[in-house]
């Protein structure tokens, strides 16, 4: 095994994914906790604005994608947080492989534990809010294609404020305005499929939101990591 | 404010690095231009780096080459750490460059990655993962030429019966073996070490003196820094002095 062909970027960055799943499912409070909040948000609005049919469904989709956001955005500091604190970031950040590329890594790993949950959990709560049936797809489909650029703009923030102490404020600050676009896309996509219309556009465009993301994040978000730890 | 340290300490690769080696330049100031294979040799010139307004060194030169050991003093806050960093490109210096065989460190900077080895302050191990994990993940992302395999590293760092314990449970002593084991599991001609000694017992201390004994004997370079007293017998030991 000591004499194999040194590992490649993909190689290290598969290594990467694995390492960053085995972390989260040995310290799953920390990735369980915005799932909660996503939950727990969804289950008080019925409580807070009471229960009549038409008024909640007219508010699922919004109140869906409301809660997802801020699930995604409280558990963004986890992509970075622990490997800049123990010293793993440095080691990535002097390893020969393409820190975009490890970055990338990161956040799969991170999309797949706090992301995907979202997706799966969001047609269960718009079911508790009265969402019809046939907007279900759209609300599945905008919120696959819409939490990865949560996951994605959240690693810039993230990574330009790793070294920074309570950073967390800041992040929102920085981070909120570029969330804005996926809250209205994707909110408009269930909302006009509840409503029958059609839901081309809005998908469509966070599918363009995805593409420009998942291109320009990584390298973005390693050069602010070269910086935070400069 | 104490006047800047200048770097008052220039060691050259002169030494024949064990018997493979050849006959090596004694001269810095040749370009690489007419050197068509310039010997491994990591230099830094005219280095700078300032932190909080305060200037921690100025005019720094430095240079190891196979077969060195350069040990970095000074008290807490010379800026001892920063000048390892500037010198893994983790960070940039205010004025000065670094060299990786006559080459600016950002022309070569994937090559440089893959002949070195740093083992920080924070010394990178996963609390959640085994020593065997933690050394598998970093030999996984290291690329480069691998050295012995985990296991064996494990047990010449005297962690043998430790492989599958987590790392948040071991003594800081014994997180620390874990980290300097990744050298032994990448096979790297650059070494930098930060306080490598920092939490390690007696028996600890000569492991890793041994270790940096054979790495410059066998034509390696090593930067250390360390407050514990080290002994390094036979092996070319070159000191350079911060905050003077």
């Amino acid at each position: 095994m000591s004499a194999g062909a040194p590992p490649g970027p993909l190689a290290a960055a598969a290594a990467l994914v694995r390492r960053d799943l085995t972390l989260f499912f040995r310290r799953r409070a920390e990735v369980l906790n915005p799932l909660l909040f996503f939950v727990i948000v969804v289950t008080l609005v019925p409580l807070g604005v009471g229960p009549e049919a038409a008024t909640l469904r007219a508010m699922a989709p919004g109140v869906v994608w409301v809660a997802a956001l801020l699930a995604a955005m409280l558990s963004l500091e986890g992509i970075f947080r622990s490997d800049y604190d123990d010293g793993a970031l440095e080691q990535l950040a002097i390893s020969p492989q393409p820190l975009a590329v490890l970055v990338l890594a990161k956040v799969l790993a991170h999309w797949l534990v706090s992301g995907l949950p979202l997706v799966l959990l969001g047609p269960v709560l718009g079911a508790s809010l009265f969402l019809p049936g046939r907007a279900m797809g759209a609300l599945v489909l905008g919120l696959l294609l819409g939490t990865p650029v949560l996951s994605l703009i959240g690693a810039i923030g993230v990574a330009l404020t790793v070294g920074v102490r309570r950073g967390g404020v800041l992040l929102s600050l920085l981070v909120l305005p570029l969330y804005v676009p996926v809250l209205i896309f994707g909110a408009s996509a269930a909302s006009n499929a509840a409503a029958g219309l059609d839901v081309s556009g809005p998908l469509a465009l966070l599918g363009a939101l995805l593409a420009l993301a998942l291109s320009l994040a990584p390298p973005a978000a390693a050069a602010a990591l070269r910086i935070s730890l400069g | 404010m104490p006047p800047p340290a200048r770097g008052d300490v220039l060691c050259f690769a002169t030494r024949p690095a064990g018997p493979a080696a050849g006959p090596q330049r004694t001269d810095p100031t040749v370009d690489e231009a007419s050197e068509p294979a310039p010997p491994r040799r990591l230099e830094a010139r005219g280095l700078e780096c300032v932190r909080n307004d305060r200037v921690l060194f100025r005019d720094l030169d430095a240079a190891v080459g196979p077969g060195y050991v350069l040990q970095v003093e000074g008290p807490n806050g010379s800026g001892k750490t920063s000048l390892l960093r500037i010198l893994c490109g983790l960070s940039l210096p205010g004025a000065g460059e670094v060299r990786w065989n006559g080459q600016p460190l950002e022309r070569v900077r994937a090559e440089y990655c893959e002949s070195l080895a740093y083992v920080g302050h924070r010394h990178g191990v996963k609390g959640e993962l085994t020593p065997i994990e933690n050394l598998r993940f970093q030999r996984a992302v290291a690329g480069g030429a691998s050295g012995v395999s985990p296991g064996e590293a494990l047990t010449r760092l005297g962690l043998a019966g430790f492989e599958d314990v987590p790392c948040r449970t071991l003594s800081e002593g014994q997180r620390r073996r874990v980290a300097l084991a990744r050298l032994l599991t990448a096979a790297r001609p650059l070494w930098i070490l930060d306080e490598p000694l920092t939490a390690l017992d007696r028996t600890g201390v000569a492991v890793v003196e041994d270790l940096i004994c054979t790495h410059a004997r066998q034509g390696g370079m090593v930067l250390i820094t360390t407050h514990q007293p080290i002994r390094l017998e036979g092996s070319a030991l070159v000191r350079l002095r911060l905050g003077a």
